[in-house]
């Protein structure tokens, strides 16, 4: 296997692009990659402030490393969601990353943990409002995140979905004819209504590539699955798009590429879109949508944008703080069959 | 060879030596849905592991965020 630039021993084949690379012309074409999706959409002009939020996991660690590589302004955003010993060891990998890869070139962290500011967890808040654990995460998160990027003056906040994440996304949003989502699914969300600007630099990218970027630049990351996610709709999705793309590489980038040329403006949103963005309770939805609630009013409790008299992050912490913390095994999903 | 496996984290022994696309053939997964490492680095997969390498195998599938 030749490296396609330098004809090097290659250490990577990436088949939808019938390309091999050796380690240095990949990390090269995932920083091209990455330039070419911000240029694309518009998403972000040198010198602009960028938030990232990192979990601790490939995705996002690359992608805040890769924007610092290529000059981008760029802190992380990393919010504690207690989930047992996958939070710990999440919260460890983003600090180590922090010290080594983003601090020297000027890359700062905020943390924000849900247990020592709302006195909240993800699995207590599942288990007290009887809701999938995923939802309560994911409505905590993309609060989180939007207060972050507005009460830090950024210029908008970059989330790490890839090529898989988007395409399973828009692969469930099909299935169902989630039309609103549908007209919401983009990678760079302008900011409106009190919500900041959104941008997805990593769609060009798959997962694979994502772990492999992170093994040649040297990069630890959170390898373990959070024990939530266990044999949830994202996994399914991803699984039938897989078993497609082993026949027809370049099946997903057509997929998501096709709606984003050809169908997303048909969906444009309009009222009806403002109800719900794509917060279906699973994860890759997280702080992906300025859907939120409608954005008519203000929170009484907190000042975020809402349509109603409280925000439902507020309504959560709420219900939730105070109760007695829900160890993970309590609300951990039936594991099913292994999707790989 | 010593090969380590991810979630679960764990170590399984394996006659070598042999390609890459016949180790994972015999363990039931897709190239496209794992990485093979060794020493830090990649290992492509029309390489050959001789018997006494260790290498992980990392899924790349993730379903949270
Ligand atoms: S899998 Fe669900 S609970 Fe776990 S981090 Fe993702 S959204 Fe949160
Ligand atoms: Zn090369
Ligand atoms: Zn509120």
């Amino acid at each position: 296997m030749k490296c396609k630039v330098c004809s090097g021993p290659g250490v990577i084949d990436i088949r939808r692009h019938n390309a091999n690379f050796c380690s240095e012309h990949f990390l090269r074409y995932c920083r091209q990659q990455v330039e070419k999706v911000i240029h694309e959409f518009r998403m972000a002009s040198p010198g602009e402030r960028l938030l990232v939020a990192v979990s601790g996991g490939k995705d996002s660690l690359a992608l805040w490393d890769l924007l610092l590589e290529l000059g981008y302004e760029a802190d992380g955003l990393y919010v504690g969601l207690g989930i047992g010993d996958y939070s710990v060891e999440s919260a460890r990998q983003v600090k180590a990353f922090t010290d080594r890869f983003a601090a020297p070139r000027g890359g700062s962290l905020i943390e924000v943990d849900l247990r020592e500011t709302y006195d909240i967890d993800v699995p207590t808040a599942a288990k007290v409002g009887k809701r999938v654990p995923c939802s309560a995460c994911g409505l905590s998160k993309r609060h989180l995140f939007d207060k972050a990027a507005i009460d830090g003056g950024y210029d908008a906040l970059v989330t790490g979905h890839n090529l898989d994440d988007e395409a399973a996304v828009l692969y469930g949003n099909v299935m169902r004819w989630q039309t609103a989502y549908l007209g919401r699914q983009r990678p760079h969300l302008p900011a409106e209504n009190g919500f900041p600007r959104k941008i997805k630099p990593l769609v060009r990218l798959s997962e694979r590539e994502m772990a492999a970027y992170c093994v040649l630049r040297g990069i630890d990351y959170q390898i373990d699955e959070c024990p939530m996610a266990v044999g949830n709709k994202h996994l399914q999705y991803k699984a039938a798009l897989n078993m497609a793309e082993e026949d027809t590489p370049g099946m997903k980038q057509a997929f998501y590429f096709g709606f984003l040329r050809e169908a997303v403006d048909r969906f444009a949103p309009d009222a009806a879109a403002r109800e719900g963005g794509q917060s279906n309770g699973e994860p890759g939805s997280d702080g992906s949508t300025n859907d939120a609630e409608g954005s008519l009013g203000l929170c009484q409790r907190c000042g975020s944008p809402t349509n109603n008299e409280v925000c439902s992050f507020c309504t959560l912490v709420e219900r939730t703080s105070g109760h007695d913390p829900v160890p993970v095994e309590l609300v951990r999903r039936p594991a099913k069959r292994r999707q790989r | 060879m010593r090969v380590l496996l991810r979630q679960p984290t764990r170590t399984i022994d394996v006659d070598g030596p042999m390609s890459v696309v016949k180790l994972l053939h015999r363990l039931d997964l897709s190239r496209e849905a794992v990485l093979v490492i060794q020493d830090g680095t990649l290992v492509p997969g029309d390489a050959y592991l001789q018997d006494d390498a260790e290498i992980e195998i990392r899924p790349v599938i993730s379903g949270g965020a």
